[in-house]
C-alpha cells in the first residue's frame, strides 16, 4: 500500500515539534508493515524530512493546489491525515470536499473525516454529547435584550460572556451576578456585529482533567493515560503545568471520567488516538466535556513520553487496519498494545513560555496558548519531578526562589498569586513561604491544596536548610548530613543547597562539612525503567529516569555517576 | 521510626513506620493499580496477604465513607512508598493514617516499591512480615503457616446470611420485592459493590455463609445464584465445590474470580498457583467468541487449568492477553458462565459492568 502522509508544516504556538515527532513515529510505523510513505512537508527542520524516514519524500508548500499535483504523480492508495496536527487535518478536509481524493481514489485512513467534523463541529458535538447523555456546559444563545432578560434568572452565576463574530472577544467578559450579566450582554449585543452573545456556565476554579485514549477498528478502546492540570479551568492546558497521572481523583471519579471519555470515543468512530478534556467540579462529582481532539495531539506526545506508550506508533497501525491486540507492545517486548500503563512514577510538565525573548509581551495566560514549548521531568516523588522540571526549564530560576516575588508587598503578591501568568508558580511558593496557609493560596489561585502541600512540603526543606546555616557553629554532623539528603531526595539541585546552607557569615569548618556531605550525597542517585507496566514484566525499552532509591534498573558503570 | 519488612528469603528491607505498631505475616503481593487504596484495603481476597502498591504516592484522596469494600480492612499489611498524610479529596474524612491506626493494620512505608515489584516477579510471591522488632518478626515469620495453607474463606466469610437493601445489609426478615429477582449469593468474600451492582440491575441480593448448602441456597427458591470471589487456595474449599455441583443445571449460575474456580471445580477441572498472580486495573482480556479485548480489574493468584476441563462439560470463553491464562469459562448445557476478573470494579476500570445486567437479563429468562 501506498500511504500519503501530510506533515505539519511550520512550528507555531500550539503546533510544535511534538508533530514532527508523531509524524516521524507513523512513517517509521507503517514502513514496518510494509507500505510505501510518501511524505510531504514544507518543514525542512524536521526528522521526518530525513531521507530515510519515508520512501518519497515531497517538501512543498502545504496546500490543495500542490497536493493534488503530489497526487496525480504518485497515486497514493490512501492518505493518512491525523497525524500532522490541525493542518494536515484541514488538508485532507479540504482535498475530500473538493473532490480530489474521490477523483484519484485515494482512502483516507484511520478515524473518518465525517467523525472528525462532528467532534470539531461545535454544535454537532454538542448534540452528539446530548445524545449518548455527556454533559456539555450549559450556554444560551442571546439575541436581543428580551432573551437577555429571559435568562438572567436561569443561568448559573458567575457565567462568562462570549459575543459572536468580534475581534478578539472584545466586550466579552464574567457576570458573578444577575446586573453584571444586565451591563455586560447588553455591551455584548451593542458590540456583536450580528447582535449576538452566547452565554456560558463558567467553570473557573474547577479541576481540569485529561485522558489521552486510543480506539481500533473493531472498537476496542483504552486508556493510554490521564494528566491533571496543576492550574485549574481557565488556563489553556498547553498553558498549564500537567502532572500524570492524576493526583487527587479517587478511583471512582478516575473510572467515571474514563468511562466517559471511552463513551465519546466509542461514539464518534475513532480509528486512532484521541484526547478529551474535562472539567471536574472540586466539591462534588459533577463533571463536563470541554474539548475533544480527535487526533495525534500535543497532550499525546506528553502522554507518550510520560508512559512509555508510543500513541502515534500504534495509532499509524490501527489507521491501516491493526487491532489493538495485534500491536505488539515494543516497551515490553512480551506484552500487546491492548493494554493501560501503569506508572510507578510522578510525571510534572511546565510549559516554556518565550517572554525572556519578548519581554514587553502580556504575560498572564487564559485560553490562548502562548507556551512556545515544555519541559517534563519524571521521579518517584512529585517533589523531586517538580524541582527537576524546574531546572529542565532553562529559565534563571533553578529553585524556587524569585527575588521578584520575594520582594514584593503581600498585597501585590496576593494579585500575583490570583492571575495566572509564565511565573506563577513562584509567587505561590513566596506566599507559603510567607506562611500564608495552603487554604488560603487555595482560594487566591485555586490550584488543589495537594499540590500546594507538595509546595509547602519543599519550602519547608528549604527553610531547613537555612535553619541549620543560622545554627553554624552549633550545628550537629549528623543534621547536616540529615538535611543535605532530605533536600536531594526532594530535589533539590546542589547549588542551591549549597547558596541556601553556607553564607557569607559561615565558619570555614561549617563550609568545608556542607561541601563534604553534598559530595557524598550526590553521586547515589540510580536510574529505574519507564517501562508502561510497573515493573510487572520484564522490559527491553532502554527508558531511564534518575531517583534517589535503593536500586536502579541500569546497571551503572562506575564513572557514570551524574555530575551537574 | 524505623520499621521493616523481612521477606522468607532472609531480605530485610527498612523503611518507616505506618500504622499501628507490631507485627504482622501475610504473601507479600503486589498491585499495578494507580488509584483505589481503600477499595484494595477493605477487599477480602486480599485476607493474609502483605499489599504493596507499585504506585509510590498513596493516600493522596484520602479515605472516605463510601468506598467500603467490605465491613473491615482485610489485608494482612500495607507497602507503599509514600503515604500521604493529609489528603485532598471532597469526600475525604480521614487519612490513611488514621484509617490505618485507628483499625489496628501495620503497614510500612519509604521501601522501594519497584525493587522489590521485579524481586516478586523474578522470584514469586512470597511470605513476608512486616515488624517493628526485627528479631520478633524473624521468629512470627519462621512460625506462621504458608498462604497456601490456610482457609482465608471461614475467616472472611458472613457468620449469618442477610439480605441486600438501598441502604446495604438487612436483615433476612425484611420482605422480597416481587419486582425484584431473588439472586442467591454465595459469600466466599464478597465485595459491596458485588451488590450495589446487583441491586442496581434489578436484584434483591441474599448472602449466604460459605457453609451453606446446595439445599439451604435452593430452599430460597432463587432465580439466580452468584459465586463470590475470596482469597486462598481454591482447592481447601471441598465443601464449597460440592455445593455448587449441588446448583449447577438447577439454577442460572455466575461466578466471579473464586467463582471461575470454583465453577471449573465442580465439573472436575483443576486450579494451580501463578507465579505472582494478577492484580491490578489493566489486564486485556479476550473474549474468544467475538474478538473483542476489554480492559479488566483484577486480583487473583490462582489460574484456571484448561487443560484439566472436561471438553463435554466446560469450555473456555476468555483468555488474558498478555499471558494467555483463563479468564472465563461456561458449562455446556446449562446456564452457568464465570469470569475470572472483577465486573463491579472498585477499583478498576468500569467496562465489564454490562455482565451485572446481563445475568439479571438471564436470570429472568430463566424465570419464565
Amino acid at each position: 500500500m501506498r500511504v500519503l502522509v501530510v506533515g505539519s508544516g511550520p512550528i507555531v504556538i500550539g503546533q510544535a515539534a511534538e508533530f514532527d515527532y508523531a509524524g516521524t513515529q507513523a512513517c517509521k510505523s507503517l514502513r514496518e508493515e510494509g507500505c510505501e510513505v510518501i511524505l510531504v512537508n514544507s518543514n525542512p527542520a524536521t526528522i521526518m524530512t530525513d531521507p530515510n524516514v519515508s520512501d518519497r519524500l515531497y517538501i512543498e508548500p502545504l496546500n490543495v493546489d500542490f497536493l493534488e499535483r503530489i497526487i496525480a504523480k504518485e497515486r497514493p492508495d490512501a492518505l493518512l491525515p491525523t497525524l500532522g496536527g490541525q493542518t494536515g487535518l484541514n488538508l485532507a478536509t479540504e482535498l475530500s470536499d473538493q473532490g480530489i481524493l474521490e477523483k484519484y481514489q485515494v482512502r483516507v485512513l484511520g478515524t473518518p473525516l465525517s467523525a472528525i467534523k462532528k467532534a470539531e463541529d461545535r454544535e454537532s458535538f454538542r448534540e452528539l454529547m446530548k445524545q449518548i447523555k455527556e454533559p456539555v456546559p450549559e450556554s444560551w444563545i442571546i439575541r436581543s435584550e428580551k432573551d437577555l432578560e429571559d435568562v438572567l434568572d436561569v443561568v448559573p452565576y458567575p457565567c462568562i460572556v462570549r459575543p459572536a463574530y468580534t475581534l478578539g472577544g472584545t466586550g466579552g467578559g464574567v457576570a458573578k451576578t444577575k446586573s453584571d450579566l444586565w451591563e455586560i450582554g447588553r455591551k455584548g449585543l451593542r458590540l456583536s456585529m450580528r447582535s449576538q452573545i452566547m452565554v456560558e456556565r463558567s467553570l473557573l476554579g474547577w479541576k481540569e482533567i485529561e485522558y489521552e485514549v486510543m480506539r481500533d477498528s473493531k472498537g476496542t478502546c483504552i486508556t493510554v493515560c490521564n494528566m491533571e492540570n496543576f492550574d485549574p479551568m481557565g488556563v489553556h492546558t498547553g498553558d498549564s503545568i500537567v502532572i500524570a497521572p492524576s493526583q487527587t481523583l479517587s478511583d471512582l471519579e478516575y473510572h467515571m471520567l474514563r468511562t466517559a471519555s471511552l463513551k465519546i470515543i466509542q461514539s464518534l468512530g475513532i480509528e486512532g488516538g484521541c484526547n478529551v478534556q474535562l472539567a471536574f467540579n472540586p466539591e462534588s462529582f459533577d463533571y463536563y466535556i470541554i474539548e475533544v481532539n480527535p487526533r495525534v495531539s500535543r497532550s499525546s506526545a506528553l502522554a507518550s513520553k510520560a508512559t512509555g506508550y508510543p500513541i502515534a506508533r500504534v495509532a499509524a497501525k490501527i489507521a491501516i487496519g491493526k487491532t489493538l491486540d495485534e500491536i505488539e507492545n515494543q516497551v515490553t517486548g512480551t506484552t500487546k498494545a491492548c493494554f493501560e500503563p501503569a506508572l510507578d512514577y510522578c510525571v510534572v510538565k511546565i510549559p516554556r513560555w518565550p517572554f525572556d525573548k519578548f519581554v514587553t509581551g502580556d504575560r498572564t495566560l487564559f485560553t490562548q496558548m502562548k507556551a512556545t514549548g515544555e519541559v517534563m521531568a519524571i521521579d518517584r516523588s512529585f517533589e523531586a519531578a517538580f524541582m527537576k522540571a524546574i531546572r529542565g526549564l532553562e529559565v534563571r530560576q533553578k529553585d524556587l526562589r524569585h527575588p521578584k516575588f520575594q520582594a514584593m508587598t503581600d498585597e501585590d503578591l496576593e494579585a500575583a498569586i490570583i492571575q495566572p501568568t509564565d511565573d506563577r508558580l513562584w509567587a505561590i511558593v513566596d506566599g507559603l513561604r510567607r506562611g500564608w496557609s495552603d487554604a488560603k493560596v487555595n482560594k487566591l489561585c485555586k490550584v488543589d491544596r495537594w499540590f500546594l502541600r507538595k509546595l509547602q512540603v519543599l519550602v519547608n526543606v528549604e527553610q531547613s536548610m537555612i535553619n541549620v546555616c543560622q545554627q553554624d557553629n552549633d550545628a550537629e554532623t549528623t543534621d547536616i548530613a540529615d538535611v543535605i539528603k532530605r533536600a536531594f531526595l526532594v530535589g533539590f539541585p546542589s547549588p542551591t543547597i549549597r547558596s541556601l546552607m553556607v553564607t557569607s557569615t559561615s565558619s570555614a569548618e561549617y563550609a568545608a562539612l556542607v561541601e563534604q556531605h553534598i559530595e557524598e550525597q550526590k553521586v547515589l542517585p540510580v536510574f529505574k525503567m519507564v517501562d508502561t507496566c510497573a515493573g510487572e514484566f520484564e522490559s527491553q525499552t532502554p527508558y531511564y529516569y534518575g531517583t534517589f532509591e535503593s536500586e536502579g534498573d541500569k546497571p551503572l558503570l562506575a564513572s557514570s555517576a551524574p555530575t551537574e | 521510626m524505623k520499621r521493616y519488612l523481612l521477606l522468607s528469603d532472609g531480605t530485610i528491607l527498612t523503611g518507616e513506620s505506618l500504622g499501628a505498631k507490631g507485627a504482622s505475616v501475610g504473601e507479600v503481593v503486589f498491585n499495578t493499580g494507580m488509584t483505589g487504596y481503600q477499595e484494595i484495603l477493605t477487599d477480602p481476597s486480599y485476607s493474609g496477604q502483605l499489599v504493596m502498591l507499585t504506585y509510590p504516592l498513596i493516600g493522596n484522596y484520602g479515605i472516605n465513607e463510601d468506598d467500603e469494600e467490605s465491613d473491615r480492612i482485610q489485608v494482612a499489611g500495607l507497602i507503599v512508598k509514600e503515604a500521604c498524610e493529609i489528603p485532598s479529596n471532597w469526600r475525604a474524612t480521614k487519612s490513611i493514617h488514621q484509617y490505618l491506626d485507628e483499625n489496628g493494620i501495620i503497614a510500612i512505608q519509604g521501601i522501594d516499591t519497584r525493587a522489590l515489584t521485579k524481586s516478586i516477579r523474578s522470584a514469586g510471591v512470597t511470605m513476608g512480615v512486616i515488624c517493628d522488632d526485627i528479631e520478633e518478626g524473624q521468629s512470627r515469620l519462621s512460625a506462621s503457616a504458608k498462604y497456601d495453607d490456610i482457609d482465608f474463606v471461614e475467616v472472611v466469610t458472613t457468620q449469618s446470611s442477610y439480605k441486600w437493601g438501598p441502604a446495604g445489609k438487612e436483615p433476612m426478615s425484611e420482605p422480597d420485592d416481587p419486582q425484584r429477582l431473588k439472586l442467591a449469593v454465595l459469600d466466599c468474600g464478597l465485595k459491596f459493590n458485588i451488590l450495589r451492582r446487583f441491586w442496581r440491575s434489578g436484584c434483591r441480593p441474599i448472602v449466604f455463609p460459605s457453609t451453606a448448602t446446595a439445599e439451604e441456597i435452593l430452599s430460597w427458591n432463587p432465580d439466580g445464584v452468584l459465586l463470590s470471589p475470596g482469597p486462598g487456595d481454591p482447592q481447601r474449599l471441598d465443601h464449597v465445590t460440592k455445593t455448587v455441583q449441588g446448583i449447577v443445571g438447577k439454577k442460572p449460575i455466575f461466578g466471579i474470580c473464586l467463582g471461575n474456580q470454583m465453577l471449573c471445580q465442580a465439573v472436575g477441572g483443576k486450579t494451580f498457583k501463578l507465579k505472582f498472580g494478577h492484580r491490578g486495573g489493566n489486564h486485556p482480556v479476550k473474549d474468544l467468541s467475538t474478538g473483542k479485548v476489554t480492559i479488566t480489574s483484577q486480583n487473583h493468584g490462582y489460574a484456571v487449568d484448561p487443560e484439566s476441563l472436561p471438553p463435554d462439560l466446560a469450555r473456555v470463553t476468555q483468555i488474558n492477553v498478555n499471558d494467555g491464562t483463563v479468564e472465563g469459562i461456561e458449562l455446556i448445557g446449562c446456564y452457568a458462565k464465570s469470569i475470572q476478573y472483577h465486573p463491579e470494579a472498585a477499583p478498576g476500570p468500569w467496562d465489564s459492568r454490562p455482565y451485572f445486567q446481563e445475568f439479571t437479563d438471564q436470570m429472568r429468562l430463566f424465570k419464565r
